[in-house]
């Protein structure tokens, strides 16, 4: 089992929408939207929310990301009356909805504890902050010093380019590497930077791998960008 | 004289009245600032407490009473005011838990730990324009009617007072929670609509001890 997901939201539109896009990169994890109110409307369920910590809890904890805040608050009433034990392994997480939603899922899709999956949630809000801020810190090219230090070029073959689902299969390969992984200079294992490369059909990729398996790493992730992605 | 049961059951029942009397005037302040909704929320919500209130035993003690009010409030309103006053009446339930009958001294330990839960929850603080602007009067208000030696029902009518004049100096501050926050210097000159409401429901526990 993997840590299971909640989403809670003032509209049931966009709690199952933003399900439907962290579930297209993590169809290992139980991800649960409690959007709107018991009738439907705008606003927050205690009831819905309630529900949804208990079905999204396997044993190995739910990460909880809310909208507006009186979803935070509704998400909070509801932890309050869990019983102790799941109290213990459900956490309400300040991430920016959508992207914190993506990475949490690719997270514990990879097998990623509470902790690291909160942490991937976290990590979204540097992505954003990165974003308004857009071009003023390119990451310093890798050069490569060191033996364990393994390179490699190809070219995107499959016709949507490096968009999300490539890009998550992408992440959750060189996460099961040890060696720091970059593609063009950005770290491959964080999803946003990687979707937020825009890498599309017939752009040259370049690779570096750098640690104990990086001989290991790139002939594997070429050979996943060679494949296609299966399209 | 000491409030009981009856007085418990009375306050709900009036402030659901008010509740929908004063339902499109809260929506009108919410909307100016917010999203419009409040007067409709606590209506269903208080609605829902009505329904909850013909079912009661003649044992219970007004904890109870103000216990499964707060189930009704958190579970049915919708908007930050369910778990906010769900949460007030269910601390304030808890620090008055089992008494049959309040005196001076148990009502200012329930309004107490009502406003108390409503900073754990809504993190808010005197001067940001929130329900907290008219609690926090009312508290102070009560503990010095109490300290005065005053009876049950001043210390509920000074607390509703103090609430009153909490919520109209909303108007002329920036809000610092909640989605009025989001419009800055604009939210100066409107009255923050989840004090206006806190004022109406402590006035009907005032207006339950005169009965």
């Amino acid at each position: 089992m993997t840590v299971g997901l909640v989403i809670v939201s003032h509209s049931a539109a966009i709690a199952g929408g933003v399900v439907e896009l962290a579930g297209q990169m993590a169809s290992e994890v139980t991800i649960v939207a409690a959007g709107g109110t018991d009738d439907d409307g705008i606003g927050t369920s205690f009831t819905r929310v309630g529900a949804a910590f208990e079905s999204a809890d396997s044993g190995d904890g739910v990460i909880v990301l809310c909208d507006l805040g009186s979803a935070v608050l509704t998400a909070e009433t509801a932890w309050d009356f869990l019983a102790d034990d799941a109290r213990s392994r459900v956490r309400i997480v300040d991430a920016p909805l959508v992207e914190g939603a993506v990475t949490a899922a690719v997270a514990a899709n990879i097998g990623g504890d509470l902790d690291a999956v909160e942490h991937a949630a976290e990590t979204a809000w540097i992505r954003a902050e990165e974003s308004v801020n857009s071009g003023a810190s390119e990451a310093e090219p890798v050069v490569p010093t060191a033996i364990d230090v393994v390179t490699a070029s190809t070219v995107l073959v499959n016709p949507s380019g490096l968009h999300a689902r490539p890009a998550a299969e992408f992440v959750k390969l060189a996460a099961k590497f040890r060696a720091a992984v970059t593609v063009n200079g950005t770290d491959a294992k964080s999803l946003l930077r990687i979707m937020s490369l825009g890498l599309s059909v017939g752009t040259s990729v370049h690779l570096t791998a750098e640690g104990e398996d990086a001989a290991e790493a790139i002939p594997a992730l070429v050979a996943l960008i060679d494949s296609g992605f299966g399209e | 004289m000491a409030l009981g049961t009856d007085w418990a059951l009375d306050w709900l029942s009036r402030t659901a009245a008010t509740i929908a009397v004063q339902r499109s005037h809260l929506n009108t302040l919410d909307r100016e600032i917010g999203d419009g909704d409040h007067g409709e929320n606590l209506d269903r919500g208080f609605t829902a407490v009505l329904t909850e209130l013909a079912s009661f035993d003649d044992d219970a003690v007004p904890s109870d009473v103000l216990k499964r009010t707060a189930m009704k409030l958190i579970s049915t309103v919708g908007g930050a005011s369910g778990p906010l006053l769900g949460t007030a009446y269910l601390k304030g339930a808890a620090a008055i838990v089992d008494l049959p009958e309040l005196d001076g001294a148990a009502l200012v330990a329930m309004l107490t730990a009502a406003r108390d839960g409503v900073v754990l929850r809504g993190k808010a603080m005197v001067g940001d324009a929130t329900m907290i602007d008219a609690w926090t009067p009312a508290v102070d208000a009560a503990a010095r009617a109490l300290a005065e030696g005053q009876s049950e029902a001043e210390i509920l009518d000074a607390a509703a007072t103090a609430a009153e004049e909490g919520a109209l100096a909303t108007e002329p501050i920036v809000a610092r929670k909640g989605r009025a926050s989001y419009l800055g210097e604009r939210a100066i000159g409107h009255r923050d609509p989840g004090a206006q409401s806190s004022a109406l429901l402590l006035r009907e526990a005032a207006n339950a001890a005169i009965a």
